[in-house]
């Protein structure tokens, strides 16, 4: 088991034609993701990589009855394909694009609303269950399959978390990039509870940042319902007021989503939070440790 | 993006918001001027800069003759202006709002944000107008009052009506108030807001609602889209590095320590800051050089670094996806080799490449501090700055 994504989950890239679609569909395909076909409005009829491309995504989805979508279309072009995705009854679509209009995310938002699908992102680097699949830009050869989830707002944060785990032979049951923008599709409670609820994942790595509140209310949520260990970070300790570090949601305003804040928040509701972003993986594994759980994580490789 | 309060009372005007009459003013005679072809015996002179706060500060004065209009523009133009939202370096007042006097009843407050929590666009309102909103959450939250916009049919007149009421606009200007909120819903989605604060939004005894004060802020990802704000940009309320990294699609934010910073992705940038302050450290910047980025834009990045005065040495720190370690090592090679690189120089790769990347730069004969993880790196370069 896993989190979204497994073996069977059947993926269409949207922006297939494109420089960035393509190359990492060829790098899911060479991963092994059961890459199906891809979609760019114009192109329909025409083969990239060996696969069928579509002019619509309901086109697609009726000739290869691919499950989840990936977007790499252009952020003015990006809510409209994600509000189509959405419309074809995908279970998954996972947007990598960056820079969406915010008020373009709230319309996908209220458009999600009653649907079946799980949007995860924008602006986000997708999600991976280790060997058997790989939607988004993460370099997969860092992963090892095994038993700790994680969810994170922040991409190269991840990697970084998951190579330390990797490294120390702790394999990973699906990583999670959720994306930096302040209006997007799956929060950390989502994943959490799918985390909570998945037999394969024993503990779970949370990174957040600065801005907002979704850390906090994860924090709530941890506390009442999660029975697997918990380890955080939150990055953007120094980061000064008022200054958008980057993510279009990494902004303390109005002095609310300051780290202290959020620091304070998880270690209250029973996270084990990480001093630096080195010691991520020393952080859990020095929690199993004490739990007497390490070996039980541990991939022999 | 900010724009000065004049312009954006301007964008408010075109989608009927009420503001006074006013114009802006570059120096004292074009200030006069103004204040002739307003008319009145009342005018009020306020400093532009991009901060809150200027009241406090001295930068908004009450002219009661052409004389005091003069007077006053003189002492603004080119005055320091420090307020809490400047820093204690402070911002020059290049630009004069001059506008009409108004009779003034009361003062509310009125703003639209994108509310996270509920992933839509919130309307809020309080009696409180004049103080810091943050102020008011904090003190009497019960003042404060929002109203949730369905995005499929945007802000109803009920739900103006309904905010209206709760922060007691008077009953006879009730309708003026709630036209007034409609059109500020509408300017706010029409020209793709992050935030339209009107602080404080006034009554007035001839019985007009108006904005008083605008602080308007415009999301960057839209831009495309707002052609005619992006006209607006000041440069000179800007980072100069900042406006250069711009220019390349770098992120960078400067900042008053020593240690230049350049980082993949966004969470890492602000990790790779933390680190060096855990380190006892002080980061001179965040600078994202983002995932597609090619030798040429490493190359600015690295130039634009070592601009600032302050760097006394430069942590290169990469975790290589989508980007690459050896075009990584490439920017810094040229880089190094177009600007003379006369201070220590810290490189942590790791990712796609690495083993590539890492020979480049040992090969490069510059003088690379080579760092096995982030730790070892911020360690490295906090002991060469000192």
């Amino acid at each position: 088991m896993s989190i979204f994504v497994n073996k069977d989950t059947k993926v269409i890239t949207q922006g297939i034609t494109g420089a960035v679609g393509l190359f990492h569909t060829q790098q899911a395909l060479s991963y092994g993701t059961q890459v199906v076909g891809g979609v760019t409005p114009g192109k329909g009829g025409t083969t990239v990589e060996g696969l069928p491309v579509f002019n619509t995504v309901v086109d697609a989805v009726e000739a290869t009855g691919a499950t989840a979508s990936v977007i790499y279309v252009a952020a003015p072009f990006a809510a409209d394909a994600i509000m189509e995705a959405i419309d074809a009854e995908l279970d998954l679509v996972v947007c990598i694009t960056e820079g969406i209009p915010v008020l373009d995310m709230v319309k996908v938002r209220r458009y999600l609303e009653g649907k079946k699908t799980r949007l995860i992102g924008p602006n986000c680097p997708g999600v991976i269950t280790p060997d058997e699949c790989k939607i988004g830009i993460m370099p997969g050869y860092i992963h090892k399959k095994g038993h700790v989830g994680i969810v994170s707002r922040s991409g190269t944060l991840t990697y970084e978390a998951v190579h330390q785990l990797s490294t120390r032979g702790i394999g990973q049951s699906t990583a999670v990039g959720i994306g930096g923008d302040p209006v997007n599709g799956t929060n950390f409670i989502d994943v959490l509870e799918a985390f909570e609820n998945d037999p394969e994942t024993k503990a779970v790595i949370m990174i957040g940042e600065i801005g907002g509140t979704a850390e906090e209310e994860a924090a709530e949520w941890i506390k009442a319902n999660m029975t697997k260990p918990v380890v955080g970070f939150i990055g953007g300790q120094t980061a000064p007021p008022g200054k958008r570090m980057g993510h279009a949601g990494a902004i303390i305003s109005g002095g609310k989503g300051t780290a202290a804040e959020k620091i304070a928040t998880l270690e209250r509701c029973g996270v084990s939070v990480a001093s630096t972003p080195a010691v991520i993986g020393e952080t859990l594994v020095n929690l199993l440790e004490a739990k007497g759980l390490l070996d039980e994580f541990v991939v022999k490789s | 993006m900010n724009v000065h309060e004049y312009q954006g009372k301007e964008v408010l005007k075109k989608f009927g918001v009420q503001v006074p009459n006013g114009y802006v003013a570059f120096n004292a005679d074009e200030a006069v001027q103004a204040a002739q072809s307003l008319g009145g015996n009342l005018w009020v002179v306020k400093a532009q800069i991009h901060a809150g706060g200027r009241g406090k500060a001295g930068g908004v004065k009450l002219a009661k003759s052409l004389d005091e209009v003069r007077e006053f523009a003189n002492e603004l133009i080119g005055k320091v202006l420090v307020t809490h939202q400047t820093g204690p370096e402070g911002k020059e007042v290049k630009r004069l709002l001059i506008e009409e006097g108004c009779p003034i009843e009361k003062e509310y407050y009125i703003g639209v944000v994108i509310d996270r929590s509920s992933n839509s666009v919130v309307l809020m309102g309080s009696e409180e107008g004049g103080t810091e909103i943050e102020e008011v959450a904090e003190k009497t939250p019960e003042k404060i009052f929002k109203e949730v916009v369905d995005p499929a049919v945007g802000l109803l007149p009920f739900q103006a009506n309904r905010l209206a009421n709760r922060i007691n606009i008077p009953k006879d200007k009730i309708r003026e108030a709630v036209k007034f909120m409609l059109a500020l819903y509408k300017a706010f989605v029409e020209k793709d807001c992050a935030l339209a604060e009107i602080n404080p939004l006034v009554t007035t005894t001839d019985g007009r609602v108006m904005a008083l004060d605008a602080k308007l802020n415009f999301d960057s990802n839209a831009l495309y889209r707002q052609k005619d704000i992006v006209a607006l940009r000041d440069l000179d309320e800007e980072d100069a590095k900042e406006i250069e990294a711009s220019k390349y699609d770098l992120s960078y934010i400067a900042l008053d320590g020593n240690i230049g910073c350049m980082v993949n992705g966004a969470g890492l940038a602000m990790a790779t800051m933390d680190i060096i302050k855990h380190y006892n450290g002080d980061p001179a910047n965040f600078l994202d050089v983002g995932g597609g980025a090619t030798a040429e834009k490493v190359t600015e990045a690295f130039k634009i670094i070592l601009s600032d005065e302050k760097v006394k040495g430069i942590f290169v720190n990469i975790f290589g996806g989508i980007m690459k370690c050896d075009v990584i090592a490439d920017g810094v090679i040229q880089a190094a080799k177009q600007v003379e690189l006369d201070r220590p120089l810290v490189v942590r790769l790791e990712g796609t490449n690495v083993e590539l990347g890492k020979k480049m730069l040992n090969e490069s004969g510059l003088a690379i501090v080579a760092a096995d993880s982030m730790a070892d790196g911020a360690q490295k370069i906090v002991e060469l700055v000192k």
